[in-house]
């Protein structure tokens, strides 16, 4: 998968790395601001109330 | 005697020479690593059947690459639910702060508190015990929406001042944290609420001389761990019936037990010290929250 990636990237190893980070940072962004919040609320172990 | 091992120096030797261009290298020298074509398995035919080798490793590398993947989000979920959640609900209880602030400084009539709709902040909560400049804003309701922003009130339950309980629910961890060491509390320790106009303190139930939680003259104790559907902690009275008639003004907090798990819920009661304190008698607090 990552190899594949790597592959595909098109450029020389600096342009691959640069391309490489803003992809890591997208995911990451993409999980900590739409998936992960998402995510939350159906995850049973933020209880805070009594009773239901 | 034959040492038994005296021929094998040759045996290895004949090995070796089967090695296509390596018959007059060093015994000691591995060979090179053979080329992916899985002649090395079968030297002596030349079938296409090395593709079934490095379809094999492929899926391994696949698999090995997404267990890894996988472990990557979950680590960044952790970091996610401690850190990141704290610095979102931090910079809204600011934004909530100052809303609420400027709400109150505008002139007009005094604010009724039970018209307050769900989803909106009403009041501030100040617990010297959690930090000498502990303060949040507690909002209506006790769905995720308000509860990400802060500590909620639950709906249906006593004002602050009003005889009867004044149940709040807040995050243990994550969510700004705000119920985080409440385990910490004392007896005697002031909780403050604050409203539009008024201050009201209330001290957590038990002996404050000998430290001890659970004997508060009330029978109620100052401190329990329950079941999650324990829903009498919030009646009127705590412990009693839902529909019982309060004995007294209380305030109890409601949050998750242990840390990082939802099995429990750890339980605060407090009483009402006193009557409200107008702001404008105390406009920077009442005496209590200093007494520490």
């Amino acid at each position: 998968m990552y190899g594949w990636i790597w592959r595909h990237l098109p450029g020389g190893t600096g342009l691959k790395t640069v391309q490489a980070l803003v992809l890591l940072l997208a995911v990451c962004a993409l999980l900590l601001f739409v998936v992960f919040p998402w995510v939350e609320p159906r995850l049973p172990f933020n209880d805070v109330t009594v009773g239901d | 005697m034959v040492d038994p091992d005296g021929d094998r120096p040759q045996e290895r030797t004949d090995r070796w020479d089967r090695v296509p261009a390596m018959s007059g290298a060093p015994q000691r020298t591995r060979p090179p690593v053979p080329p992916r074509t899985g002649a090395h398995r079968a030297p002596d035919e030349d079938s296409p059947e090395p593709v079934r080798g490095d379809r094999w490793r492929s899926v391994a590398r696949g698999l090995g690459e997404l267990l890894v993947t996988c472990g990557a989000v979950l680590l960044l979920f952790v970091v996610y639910e401690l850190y990141v959640t704290d610095l979102l609900t931090d910079r809204r209880q600011d934004q909530l702060a100052e809303q609420l602030q400027e709400d109150w400084a505008e002139p007009g009539p005094a604010r009724d508190l039970r018209e307050v709709e769900i989803g909106d902040a009403f009041g501030v909560l100040r617990i010297p015990r959690l930090g000498e400049d502990y303060a949040r804003v507690v909002l209506e309701g006790t769905t995720e929406a308000e509860l990400s922003q802060g500590p909620g009130h639950y709906v249906g339950t006593a004002l602050p001042g009003e005889p009867g309980n004044v149940a709040l629910a807040g995050h243990r961890v994550g969510k700004g944290s705000p119920f985080l060491d409440l385990d910490a509390m004392q007896p005697g320790d002031p909780i403050v609420v604050e409203t539009a106009d008024s201050w009201f303190v209330y001290r957590v139930l038990g002996d404050p001389a000998t430290g001890d939680l659970a004997a508060d003259p009330s029978g109620i104790p100052g401190r329990q761990i329950v079941s999650p559907a324990a829903l009498e902690v919030i009646s009127p009275t705590p412990n009693q019936a839902a529909g019982a008639a309060p004995s007294g003004s209380y305030l109890t907090l409601t949050t998750c037990h242990p840390r990082f798990s939802a099995r429990q819920r750890l339980i605060v009661h407090a009483r009402l010290d006193g009557a409200a304190m107008p702001k404008a008698e105390f406009p920077d607090g009442p005496p209590a929250l200093w007494e520490g």
